[in-house]
């Protein structure tokens, strides 16, 4: 059996915040995730983030990474890596399968569940053959394994994850042939929208994959139009040539760990489907047990960082480490700038779901106060 | 090959140790300290199992170790996630078939 005052589940912006925030307090912290290195998807986003400067706007995600790796290491953080929580009983233990050939208890205090999120798939006949993936998971082969999974891309999905790996893959050495888009808009910032259209890649809105052709692997598609609907338009079918397609359609939040503590579930769809509910010091309905990043709602790594450092501030003053005083007014910060991301066209959906999420949560969650 | 050498933003690409895996008894180099299932596509290897009933291939989908789609026998043990399993000097990889076979004991 490991104990420690603080575990958190997920070493990715989240998790790697809200280490470094307890740690900092004087907590002691077992920071565990399944990967072999720490960073989530941290090391895949070599584009520069949005935001304000405060935000670290300007920065690349893989430069993120690196400084947050090193803040923890300089902090002396546990980390158990290639640890998969498989289960979580009475709020306070975990069991971890090590490197896949050994069983561990963790006894913690305060648990931070920052799981993160997994793509979305699409259906259509021929999806499931070799050269269909995940826009993530091609953006992982170029990026971080820097292998070409095609040459010939097509991606289905024009939101921020469409348009940014698609230029990435242009960045790589691929041929990006279009980008669909079901919506009859665009979905993702002009920034990167403008810059794969401006190195000559057609967008299609109001377009979908009727279905993909091949044996061993895709080698044609065929798209088609859709109505205001979303249903097919018969006859406006065409084909194209590609060896890869890559479905940019969303993400789905992953809360397995949550359902599995017990915490209660609140469905806001605008920030990826059922999702824990938390209160604004990020606690869940479960006692102990806070929740932290794409969890909490699908949003981007800058406001994982900020909901980390929330969830760490917090457990850390649970544990005694900060006063209540301290812990709310640096909490009042951080929602700030929350709110300032969460601000504009893109962010103001997310932050009425948000409210909408502090409502429940502030008015369900009483924990006793230590 | 489908390396990615030359970078704009990432820069050249550090050169790595190589290392022999065997896939389908036949010898690949691959780099160390890469995953399974990224020295498969750099050398062109794009299926990694088929399925169980309608023997259909199959490739990598999410290559984050969630999908378990690219699940392939490593060392005889079956099912394991290429995309997130390291390259060893001598290993042997099999295109898995169905739920494939456990080709030695347990290594407990």
């Amino acid at each position: 059996m490991i104990q420690t005052e603080l575990a958190i589940v997920g070493a990715g912006p989240a998790g790697l915040s809200a280490a470094i925030e307890a740690r900092r307090a004087g907590a002691d912290v077992l920071l565990i995730d399944e990967n072999a290195r720490p960073g989530g998807q941290l090391f895949k986003q070599i584009h520069k983030f949005f935001g304000s400067r405060a935000h670290k706007a300007g920065t690349r995600g893989i430069n993120i990474g690196t400084e947050l790796l090193r803040e923890s290491q300089e902090l002396g953080i546990r980390t158990c890596l290639k640890g998969e929580v498989c289960g979580i009983e009475n709020g306070q233990n975990l069991w971890v399968v090590i490197d896949r050939n050994r069983s561990e208890i963790v006894k913690a205090k305060k648990i931070i569940l920052a799981t993160g999120a997994t793509e979305n798939a699409v259906a259509f006949p021929g999806w499931d053959l070799p050269g269909i993936m995940g826009a993530g998971a091609a953006q992982t082969m170029i990026n971080v394994n820097r292998v070409l999974p095609g040459r010939k891309v097509l991606m289905l999905g024009s939101g921020n994850v469409g348009v940014i790996v698609s230029y990435q893959l242009l960045q790589a050495g691929a041929d990006v042939v279009a980008v669909l888009e079901a919506a009859p808009k665009l979905g993702g910032y002009g920034v990167h929208t403008a810059k794969v259209a401006r190195a000559g890649v057609p967008f299609y809105v109001s377009h979908t994959v009727k279905q993909a052709f091949g044996t061993d692997h895709v080698e044609a598609v065929e798209i088609v139009k859709l109505d205001a609907s979303f249903n097919q338009i018969p006859g406006t079918e065409h084909i194209m040539e590609a060896d890869t397609v890559c479905l940019a359609t969303g993400l789905t939040p992953l809360t397995e760990l949550a359902w599995l503590a017990g915490c209660k579930f609140k469905y806001l769809p605008a920030l990826g489907g059922h999702l824990p509910i938390h209160d604004d010091r990020m606690r869940t309905t479960k006692e102990n047990i806070f929740v932290a990043g794409d969890i909490t709602g699908i949003e981007e790594a800058s406001t994982a960082m900020e909901e980390g450092r929330l969830a760490g501030i917090n457990a850390a003053a649970d544990l005694g480490y900060i006063s209540e005083e301290e812990a709310k007014i640096r909490s009042r910060e951080i929602w700030d700038s929350l709110n300032c991301l969460r601000s504009g066209y893109f962010g103001q959906k997310r932050r009425e779901s948000k409210d909408l999420m502090l409502q429940t949560g502030n008015e369900v969650i009483q924990w006793k106060i230590h | 090959m489908n390396r990615i050498i030359h970078h704009p933003i990432l820069g050249e690409k550090k050169p790595s140790k190589e290392v022999v895996i065997y896939v389908d008894d036949k010898p690949i180099i691959a780099h160390e300290g890469e995953m399974i299932a990224a020295a498969l596509i750099a050398n062109g290897i794009f299926i990694n199992r088929y399925t169980l009933h309608k023997h259909k291939p199959r490739g990598i989908y999410c290559a984050i170790g969630r999908c378990t789609d690219c699940i392939m026998t490593v060392d005889g043990v079956p099912n394991i996630r290429t995309c997130i399993t390291e390259v060893k000097e001598g290993m042997r990889i099999t295109t898995q078939k169905g739920a494939g076979v456990w080709q030695k004991e347990d290594q407990q």
